[in-house]
């Protein structure tokens, strides 16, 4: 849609800024905010560190046979046994906190991005189809919305960890089911209005099939308030995984999040050992704070209440 | 009207009682509690003897029914840890709990409102700027990490308040409360201010928004032009006009302070319904997970009827949306 209009304002007008294409005036209304731009590079950054943390990391925090139990609990600085010296302190296994937290990223972020993301398309399609058929249909699918957005995300999480147990899976299905109804509401929003715009009824005056309407023309279409959508739900699933996790009903000790990092050393804390958790909750908030600067700019540029 | 008062009785019965068969038979299928409650080197005999008292032996619907008709009797099962009933169990720590989210509704509404006018009236100052840039923080803070954070500051390295536990309590009209003396304020303190947080910068950006809605429009010049003082104009004709929103949201928000309550207890040891559930999850306590998410959801039911028949006795809209 929005190309066929670019190419007949082309054939209009000889000589076409390059800086008018929708996604180039996107990009450099983004960059007026530096704060976002901030947001932006920290965030890539710490994804950087969480997908290649086994290759930068000091050392392998979980290779049993380089812990030494004499390097537990050391301070910021300190060096190990073997000479090697602890930038942010060591656990009371004699881990190294700074590989850890590397660690806990790759675990936090792959959660919170895997979750987000089957919630974009499990709540995404439902909206979708909900708007598209109208009716019954789309009563049912926001009544079931309505009521789970009354109940507090933790609520929910916690109903479904209770019953479930711990792990990976689990926790992620338990994300999902509390996410999804955010998308699906913000789908159908836009795809109500979308609807009832010419193209779409070109589509079905065309004799389309239902499926290639609603994937094809609706889609796409609906695609830009949902992108904020899940910059807020990344973050938002980060901090509930590590809140669950560090209750001790999120991941398993086997899989050791930011949350459980943090929780691993509350119990030394009234000692003035901070460093256990105090670190990994750095990270964890450096990481929230960047995604949302990000989601909020995102959120200026693509209302289009906000544009000139 | 009636009808669709009957109509969201009706549906709210629906939920909850959809909701009990989850919660039942989700908590009842997993795991098996006799495992974790009795000596490992107990023979086959006893194993039987306990399965049969705890009623473990029945078929999983014959044990649902069981529960439906000992909750209408408010019987919701005794603890397999406490062996206590779970119901008292729960209505013995709710106090405490009801006493830190009201500690921590204050705190925010105490500290927000003056925090968000003065941020409203004055958005370009440095005061200003920094209370939205805090409120902001606050958003993006965990609430665990911070509720830390605190213990380290004030109770570990300052030592000015106590880190867990809940203070000399004294009882007021049938209930206990620690609000009243010094040891237990000194104790509500750090927990109300980690519950408070998240909603301290909710009430500051409402507060921050309306005030700056407010402050342009006429009826605030016309008070200004009448030679009233700015303290009375802020604190009369701002203040009563912002109120409403903030009023509005932190009423839906109690039911979540209590939910979110389940993190701060479990930080700073608060005796309350939080901290029992955590405990219950850890030692498959099913009982009490039953007794304690059909509770809150119960509760949750009940606000969110409240609210949904408020709103459509003051705004006809939502009665006409709701009959088509």
């Amino acid at each position: 849609m929005t190309a066929a209009l670019d190419e007949t304002v082309a054939a209009a007008e000889p000589a076409p800024l390059r800086e008018a294409t929708p996604f180039r005036r996107f990009v450099s209304e983004f960059a007026a905010s530096k704060l976002a731009v901030g947001g932006l590079v920290v965030f890539l950054g710490i994804a950087c560190v969480a997908i290649f943390a086994p290759w930068i990391a000091p050392t392998d925090p979980y290779d049993l046979t380089r812990l030494d139990i004499l390097d537990g609990r050391q301070p910021p600085g300190a060096q190990s046994m073997d000479g090697r010296t602890f930038w942010l302190g060591s656990d009371d296994q004699g881990r190294d906190m700074l590989s850890a937290i590397m660690y806990g990223l790759r675990t936090s972020l792959g959660v919170g991005a895997m979750s987000a993301v089957l919630a974009l398309l499990f709540g995404g399609a439902i909206g979708l189809l909900a708007a598209y058929f109208g009716g019954r249909v789309d009563t049912i699918v926001m009544r079931v919305v309505d009521i789970q957005l009354s109940f507090p995300a933790i609520l929910v999480a916690l109903i479904l960890l209770a019953v479930l147990g711990q792990g990976v899976g689990k926790i992620i299905f338990a994300l999902v089911t509390v996410q999804w109804a955010y998308y699906a509401r913000t789908v159908r929003g836009s795809a109500l209005v979308e609807r009832r715009k010419e193209y779409i009824e070109a589509a079905r005056g065309l004799a389309l099939s239902h499926a290639r309407i609603v994937f094809r023309h609706l889609m796409p279409n609906c695609l830009p308030p949902l992108i904020v959508v899940v910059t807020v739900q990344v973050a938002h699933a980060i901090a509930l995984e590590a809140t669950l996790s560090f209750l001790g009903i999120g991941l398993p000790i086997t899989e050791p999040s930011l949350g459980l990092l943090i929780a691993n050393g509350f119990e030394y804390m009234m000692s003035g050992k901070y460093w256990i958790s105090f670190f990994p909750g750095v990270a964890l908030l450096i990481t929230i704070v960047a995604i949302n600067l990000v989601g909020d700019r995102l959120r200026d540029v693509l209302n289009p209440r906000y544009q000139k | 009207m009636t009808v669709f008062i009957i109509r969201r009785l009706l549906q709210s019965v629906l939920v909850l009682a959809a909701m009990s068969v989850i919660v039942f038979v989700g908590v009842y299928a997993i795991g098996n509690p006799i495992d974790i409650l009795i000596n490992p080197q107990a023979d086959q005999e006893e194993i039987e003897r306990a399965t049969r008292a705890l009623g473990l032996d029945r078929p999983l619907w014959e044990q649902y029914l069981h529960f439906v008709a000992g909750a209408f009797t408010g019987d919701l099962g005794r603890s397999f840890v406490f062996n206590e009933p779970a119901l008292r169990l729960i209505l013995d720590r709710l106090p405490a709990t009801l006493e830190l989210a009201f500690a921590a509704m204050l705190v925010a509404v105490v500290l927000g409102i003056p925090l968000g006018l003065w941020a409203g009236l004055r958005p370009e100052s440095f005061a200003g700027k920094a209370i939205t840039a805090g409120s902001i923080l606050g958003f993006s803070l965990p609430t665990f990490w911070v509720g830390l954070m605190l213990i380290l500051l004030f109770a570990v390295q300052l030592g000015w308040l106590p880190a867990t536990g809940r203070g000399a309590t004294v009882e007021v009209l049938g209930f206990r409360t620690s609000l009243l003396t010094l040891d237990g304020l000194s104790h509500v303190a750090l927990p109300a201010l980690n519950l408070a947080l998240f909603k301290l910068a909710l009430v500051i950006r409402l507060a921050r928004a309306g005030t700056r809605e407010v402050v342009p429009l006429d009826y605030i010049k016309f008070a200004r032009a009448k030679g009233l003082s700015t303290r009375r104009v802020v604190l009369v004709h701002v203040l009563k006009n912002i109120l409403i929103p903030i009023v509005t949201v932190l009423g839906l928000e109690t039911g979540s302070v209590i939910a979110f309550a389940v993190v701060t207890e479990t930080i700073f040891a608060w005796p309350g319904i939080g901290r029992l559930i955590i405990q219950a999850i850890n030692q498959l306590d099913r009982p009490v997970i039953v007794a304690y998410l059909l509770m809150t959801v119960s509760m949750f039911i009940v606000i969110n009827l409240v609210v949904d028949i408020l709103y459509s006795v003051l705004d006809p809209r939502v009665r006409i949306s709701e009959a088509r």
